[in-house]
């Protein structure tokens, strides 16, 4: 163990999920869009343009912001953060300060056996800014994006390693696709994230020199950043030095982290209320409603996964993964009643079904199979009208092309055999084909046994009961 | 009577990225330093009994549905643009720090 101890505090920018920006009404989706061409007069910074908050983004704030614990204000009230950058087309962002929609929540992480509180200081409201593409000794700019609403999301800085990092931000992610207010997409940017990061020697109270890593724009890209500056900043330790307070950007295809500012370079950003907006007065009764309308997040149907339908943790945790994903087992273990637990539900679900969903590079929302279908098969395989094998086979077809178990099953004549006459007269041309074997078995090689049942299942085409072949099999070569 | 030192200007203008000359700068010291006491006079005022408000109107929560309207063209939107390339705006390179 390391002689320091690891502090981080996180700062998530996560981009919400509004057809229109954050103050103006051009598409807020411009992935794949032209340069440029999502813009008008307002997010261009036109002189004289006026912008006008976006209704929904305040709601998917506020949702956030609920479902992260958080008091919700009662006065929110938006500012002008300025500075100059090509990429900022007022000079200024539209962010918030003193009054931001959302403050002192936490979140939960899975700690060990147990959970961690993490802190969250607070959760506001901010616009986008445009996107650079360096090329040379020129840049170019697309302010496509600038204006899109984002959620920043700031914790306390209680995180103790990299492990709890990632931990915190993965059900961060979660929680905030399941409550449908980010795409939790961060191939295309929808999570990017910040990292206050110092380091302590261990039992000591007082905090080390905070250093800022920017622009993380992965998880991976935080787990590498911090490991690199862990790294670093134990060397300076190690030698007596002093960890200077600087802003670092992350260079993710160098692996290593470099000095964007020093604290005399350090911005001054000259926060002042945004007179072009008047302040926001939040009604309880719309907070209510939005609470209202929050759906169970992750942690809590976890728990009740667990206790409800006697589900592991590990189990459990991944059918609460993705909320389409929970929808279709709860769905599922209600459409086969009593012929299966909802423990064999989700071994069926996790095993065959999830296999075919990967394969099949789409979400399990887009495959052609419904809980109501799945649970079909299910209640053949326990009412043994089909063996398990051929369950799996029949999942295949049904996950092709979208037909029902019974029909497939009936088509090709797949229904278990369990009649004993027909199962003693496979079991007798195999051990007439195979007198060696029969004669191993006698003499002591019991574990011959399964390679007989394989036989016979071959003979039957797969479709014979394998309990009762099992049975038959070892009264027969017994004689 | 507050005054701005050159300083102070010229910390100013570097914020807003511009670059002032000599004369400039002790031109507007003079001239913003007669803006800021122009505003103090609101320091005289007791605002003691005054809550603090981030705005002087009577407007409250004024919000916007949320619906996409038709913007610009990306013709329109580079039509005032110095210098652009490839439907971008292009300006001079932007880096920061050892990248
Ligand atoms: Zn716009």
């Amino acid at each position: 163990m390391s002689k320091y101890e690891l502090v981080v505090g996180l700062e998530v920018h996560a981009q919400l999920l509004t057809k229109s920006k954050m103050f103006c009404g051009c598409s807020a989706d411009s992935w794949d869009a032209p340069p440029n061409s999502h813009t008008c007069p307002i997010c261009l910074a036109m002189p004289g343009m006026l912008p006008v908050i976006n209704r929904e983004a305040v709601a998917q704030t506020i949702r956030a912001g609920l479902a992260l614990n958080c008091t919700i204000a009662e006065e929110a009230v938006f500012a002008r953060k300025n500075y100059m950058y090509p990429d900022l087309p007022k000079g200024y962002q539209i962010s918030q300060y003193e009054l931001p929609l959302c403050v002192n929540g936490w979140l939960d992480i899975d700690a060990g056996e147990g959970t961690k509180r993490i802190r969250i200081t607070r959760a506001h409201l901010e616009e986008d800014t445009g996107k650079l593409v360096h090329a040379g000794d020129v840049s170019l700019v697309d302010l496509n994006r600038a204006g899109v609403p984002l959620l920043e999301i700031v914790s306390e800085p209680d995180l103790r390693s990299i492990e709890e990092v990632n931990e915190y931000l993965s059900r961060l992610r979660q929680i905030l696709v399941y409550i449908g207010v980010n795409s939790g997409n961060l191939e295309r940017g929808a999570m990017r994230m910040e990292a206050n990061i110092s380091l302590r020697p261990r039992r000591s109270a007082e905090l080390g020199t905070k250093v800022e890593i920017k622009n993380l724009n992965s998880f991976r890209a935080v787990r590498n950043a911090l490991e690199y500056e862990v790294a670093r900043q134990t060397r300076i330790l190690d030698s007596g030095g002093e960890v200077e307070q600087v802003t670092l950007g992350w260079l993710e295809h160098e692996g290593r982290t470099y000095v964007q500012r020093t604290k005399e370079s350090a911005h001054d950003y000259r926060y002042f209320p945004e007179p072009d907006l008047p302040p926001l007065f939040i009604e309880r009764a719309w907070v209510e409603e939005l609470a209202a309308g929050l759906s169970e997040l992750p942690l809590a149907r976890r728990a009740r996964f667990e206790s409800e339908y006697g589900l592991s943790r590990a189990d459990a945790d991944v059918l609460v993964g993705a909320r389409a994903t929970a929808d279709f087992y709860e769905a599922a273990v209600a459409a086969t009643g009593d012929a299966m637990t909802p423990k064999q539900v989700a071994n069926w679900m996790m095993g065959d079904l999830f296999r075919l969903v990967k394969e099949s590079g789409k979400p399990l929302q887009e495959a052609s199979i419904t809980p109501a279908m799945f649970a079909e098969l299910l209640t053949l395989v326990a009412n043994k009208t089909i063996n398990a094998n051929t369950g799996s086979r029949v999942l295949k077809t049904m996950f092709q092309t979208g037909e029902g178990a019974a029909t497939i099953v009936e088509r090709e004549g797949l229904a278990q055999v369990s009649d004993a006459d027909v199962l003693a007269q496979a079991i007798e041309r195999v051990l007439a084909a195979h007198p060696d074997e029969v004669g191993r078995y006698r003499d002591g090689q019991t574990k011959l046994l399964g390679w007989f049942m394989g036989q016979v299942m071959r003979e039957t085409r797969g479709k014979a009961d394998p309990n009762l072949v099992r049975q038959m099999l070892m009264e027969r070569l017994q004689r | 009577m507050s005054t701005l030192s050159a300083d102070q200007v010229r910390y100013v203008a570097e914020l807003v990225k511009l670059a002032l000359t000599d004369e400039e700068t002790e031109l507007f010291a003079g001239q913003l330093s007669a803006v800021l006491d122009y505003a103090s006079a609101l320091e005289e005022v007791d605002t003691s009994r005054v809550a603090p408000t981030a705005t002087v109107l009577p407007l409250r929560s004024v919000m916007r549905e949320d619906k996409v309207e038709p913007g610009l063209s990306v013709d329109e939107a580079l039509a005032n643009a110095p210098e652009k390339q490839d439907g971008y705006f292009r300006v001079h390179a932007v880096l920061e720090g050892g990248q």
